[in-house]
């Protein structure tokens, strides 16, 4: 078996594929709500009410979204670079612990201030946080998959450590969370009373510069070179360990976002719990988005709507949320290889 | 010889038909192999040949047409039918174990795996008895990893001989030997022929179809485009037929050597896995020189384009430029000292597979001005010199936004050969810089080189193909294992001697050394 490359791919492969892939997800959903004793059709509708039916459902959509592009993007921007970042979940957590630690009265500073130089002090840490796995793979040749990885386990017991002991709320009741933030440490919502907050704009904002930053400057022509053809861009002169470090201060800041737009547009301090794995769900966001900036955006969008549209669904219709993750899993697999598929056939001999 | 009009038809190809794709690689090509005689088949790379050989041993299945040997069709798609048919094939790239002796290679495979020990005895009597027949002197408990290149293809050929095998299919046998080695291999395959076997050499290099066979084949575009005597023909005669054009040689004007550019004084280099580094050489590029390199692959040719190109220093020994450069050595250290570089391996190093022709012509520029500033690309001045390029060098494409993989190698080097010589250097490394390519294309790029030369640049040519250095270079160095010969000037030597050096002799203790 062996793929043979399509150059011009005919509309009915370029549409009808991706359609076929949206098909089957659609099927795959129908078939666990008929084993699950509802209704397909009615379970399939309330997904949808929930994710998009109302203004309140939207916006918790949008908001839902918000951290997902921000890990979206942080693997995006590695994984384009063949620089496999794992670890996104534990960068996230660095940009909360950092919004906490200077949101929480540490700077005397008018919120308009204050916002942005905790808004970098976070993307520094997450930075720093893939600076360690990075500079072990460029100096050492140690595998960033195990390294980034394992720093989610490292860094989530060291948050744990941080809210039993020098982070700990002492007017939280004995609960293990952070004090909470001041009024100009957190941000502001765009509609009143609905959880939807500037972090959303501020994400969209980061997607429009990762894809300028990647198509129209020299960092993004050096990164792809390296993800492309990595001994091709050392011969001709591109540093390659150079470009990757680049790579991942970018890609830990942007995780790092996750945590502060979480934190300070959402939360208001930090849990155990404030991320339910965007880190590795940010990996499903991008492949789906085939690792391009702007449709991140829109994979971001659609894999919130499905966790969304699935919570409520399930409260209606009492159909578990877990089809939440398959239907995510689904449309990922068939939607890759609807893709692949429409620049590449196969051959079976 | 035995062979001939009249003798048994041992294997007949009947209207084989294969494509890939919109690529039709054989079409409707038939033909007969007799007993004893030695067919070749010679064609351009791309011309289908390793796709024919590949089909009548079974790992292709043919689109159409049928293969018979020795009067009995075999089965497309199972290569043991071809083995037990008694076909045997030499690959380019030797199929053996290092870590295992000759005759453990040879045995390897043709034992029940149920059998708890191997019957050695009459086995190494059967391999002594093929090795003394065939002129095949190897020694059968050596391991294989330290025997020389020409050793190890003498035991693939044993290896096919203990199977018994009465069709051997040599393919581009001669790639990797010097030219004595060459000779002991066609002494091998005349015995071969004289036994009754038949040989079918797979080869684009012309001297050797013209010494060897008795019949050529000739294939082009995918079709058999003549099949002639090779008594009745000549070198030119097959060089048209397999171009389907007049080619005329390259022309080297007299020229002074120039300034020296580039002087090496006992530079050695690291040693990187299997291949040598440098061992103490000296050499020195002079203006409007080439200087060509010869030697069989892997004696330190890899060592000496990464010392220059920029991807290597020396270790011990000093590198002179001029003017002098100071500072880190690098890729962009030795762009920036005026060094062109065509690598070796164009998919691998020399482009971006995925990029598009824009984005490969300002792989090793795009850091300046006018193709970006202060970090910022600007794409239209990229592109004006990608078109730049295709207008100059003939590069065929679709556009300069089209990815690279879609071109043919000929047009890939092109695009690389204007990248390089664009930015006007004083140094040209050409490393193979026409392997694998038409002559059309290779007739281009020596075109270019000799231009360049005539400009007052200094070219180091690394081949493989002596014909090619011997018609280019105005001085030649030979390298073994790391080590370099003295430069023998144009003319000065004949390929048998070069052969003699390519095979280590002639340097100090070299003899003993190899």
């Amino acid at each position: 078996m062996r793929l043979e490359p399509i150059a011009n791919p005919t509309a009915l492969r370029r549409f009808g594929l991706p359609a076929t892939a949206l098909a089957l997800t659609v099927l795959v959903a129908s078939l666990l709500a008929l084993l699950a004793g509802a209704n397909p059709f009615a379970t399939l509708g309330l997904i949808l009410k929930g994710a998009a039916g109302s203004k309140f459902a939207l916006l918790e959509t949008l908001s839902r979204a918000t951290p997902l592009i921000f890990t979206g993007l942080a693997v995006a921007v590695a994984f384009r670079a063949k620089l496999w970042n794992i670890g996104a979940e534990a960068q996230l957590y660095a940009g909360a612990i950092v919004t906490v630690l200077l949101g929480t009265g540490a700077l005397p500073l008018p919120s308009a201030l204050l916002l942005p130089v905790i808004a970098l002090a976070a993307m520094l840490a997450g930075a720093l946080v893939l600076l360690g796995p990075v500079l072990l793979k460029t100096r050492l040749g140690v595998d960033e998959v195990v390294t980034t990885l394992l720093f989610n386990f490292i860094m989530l017991l060291f948050v744990s450590y941080l809210l039993e002991g020098p982070m700990k709320d002492p007017m939280g009741m004995g609960w293990p969370k952070s004090p909470a933030l001041e009024k100009a440490a957190r941000l502001p919502r765009i509609v009143d009373g609905l959880r939807l907050h500037w972090g959303f704009a501020l994400a969209i904002l980061a997607a429009i510069a990762v894809w300028v930053i990647q198509t129209r400057t020299t960092l993004g022509y050096e990164t792809r070179a390296v993800g492309l053809n990595a001994e091709a861009a050392r011969f001709a002169g591109i540093p390659v360990g150079r470009v990757m470090v680049k790579t991942a201060l970018l890609s830990g800041g942007l995780a790092a976002l996750a945590g502060f737009s979480e934190v300070a547009g959402l939360k208001g301090n930090l849990t155990l719990d404030l991320s339910p794995g965007f880190g590795y769900t940010g990996i499903i966001v991008a492949m789906l988005a085939l690792l391009n900036p702007l449709g991140v955006v829109l994979s971001a969008l659609f894999v919130a709507g499905v966790f969304v549209g699935a919570d409520s669904m399930s409260r209606a219709a009492g159909v578990p949320t877990y089809i939440a993750d398959i239907l995510t899993a689904t449309a990922l697999l068939t939607m890759v290889l609807a893709l692949r598929l429409t620049r590449a056939r196969i051959r079976w001999r | 010889m035995a062979g001939g009009e009249g003798a048994e038809v041992v294997l007949r190809l009947d209207g084989i038909t294969k494509r890939f794709g919109a690529l039709l690689a054989n079409d409707a090509i038939s033909f007969e192999l007799r007993k004893g005689e030695v067919v070749a088949l010679l064609g351009e790379n791309g011309a289908g040949k390793t796709t024919l050989m590949n089909i009548l041993f079974g790992h292709y299945t043919a689109d159409a047409g049928t293969v018979e040997v020795f009067g009995r069709r075999l089965p497309p798609g199972h290569p043991r039918a071809a083995l037990a048919a008694g076909v045997g094939m030499v690959h380019q790239h030797f199929t053996l174990a290092d870590n295992m002796t000759v005759l453990e290679n040879i045995l390897l495979g043709t034992g029940s795996l149920l059998s708890p020990r191997l019957d050695t005895g009459a086995a190494r009597a059967k391999v002594a008895k093929l090795s003394a027949d065939f002129g095949l002197a190897v020694h059968p408990d050596a391991r294989v990893g330290a025997l020389s290149v020409g050793e190890r293809q003498r035991v693939e050929i044993l290896k096919a001989l203990y199977r018994d095998a009465r069709i051997l299919i040599l393919d581009e046998p001669t790639a990797v030997l010097t030219p004595q080695e060459t000779a002991a291999l066609f002494e091998t395959l005349r015995k071969a022929v004289e036994l009754g076997l038949s040989v079918i050499f797979i080869s684009h290099k012309l001297n050797e179809v013209m010494a060897i066979s008795s019949r050529v084949l000739v294939l082009r575009h995918g079709r058999l485009a003549g099949e002639v005597a090779t008594a009745d023909t000549d070198r030119h005669r097959l060089a048209e037929m397999m171009v389907g054009a007049e080619i005329t040689a390259p022309k080297l004007a007299e020229r002074d050597p120039g300034a020296p550019l580039l002087t090496l004084r006992r530079v050695t280099t690291a040693r990187r896995g299997n291949a040598p580094g440098l061992a103490g050489i000296d050499l020195t590029l002079r203006a409007g020189q080439i200087t060509g390199l010869a030697g069989v692959s892997g004696n330190g040719q890899a060592a000496l384009a990464d010392l220059i190109g920029g991807l290597d220093e020396p270790a011990s020994g000093t590198m002179d430029l001029t003017p002098p450069h100071h500072g880190d050595w690098s890729p962009r250290a030795a762009l920036a000292a005026g060094i062109a570089r065509i690598p070796e391996d164009r998919h691998r190093t020399g482009t971006v597979a995925d990029f598009s022709l824009t984005e490969n012509a300002v792989l090793e520029s795009y850091e300046a001005a006018p193709y970006s500033r202060k970090g910022w690309m600007d794409w239209a001045a990229a592109e004006g010199f990608a078109r730049k390029i295709i207008d100059t060098y003939d590069v065929r494409c679709p556009g300069p936004s089209a990815r690279i993989r879609l071109l043919s190698g000929g047009n890939m080097q092109k695009l690389i050969l204007g990248r390089a010589l664009e930015a006007g250097p004083k140094i040209i490394l050409a490393n193979q810089p026409v392997r694998g390519l038409d002559i059309g294309a290779v007739t281009f790029v020596h075109g270019q080189l000799i231009a360049a030369r005539d400009r007052g640049a200094a070219v180091l040519l690394i081949s493989e193909d002596l014909d090619e250095i011997m018609a280019l270079s105005d001085s030649i160095h030979v390298i073994y294992e790391g080590r370099l010969s003295p430069a023998f000037p144009r003319g000065t030597k004949t390929p048998a001697e070069l052969g003699i050096w390519m095979a280590g002799q002639g340097f100090d203790g070299g003899a003993d050394a190899a």
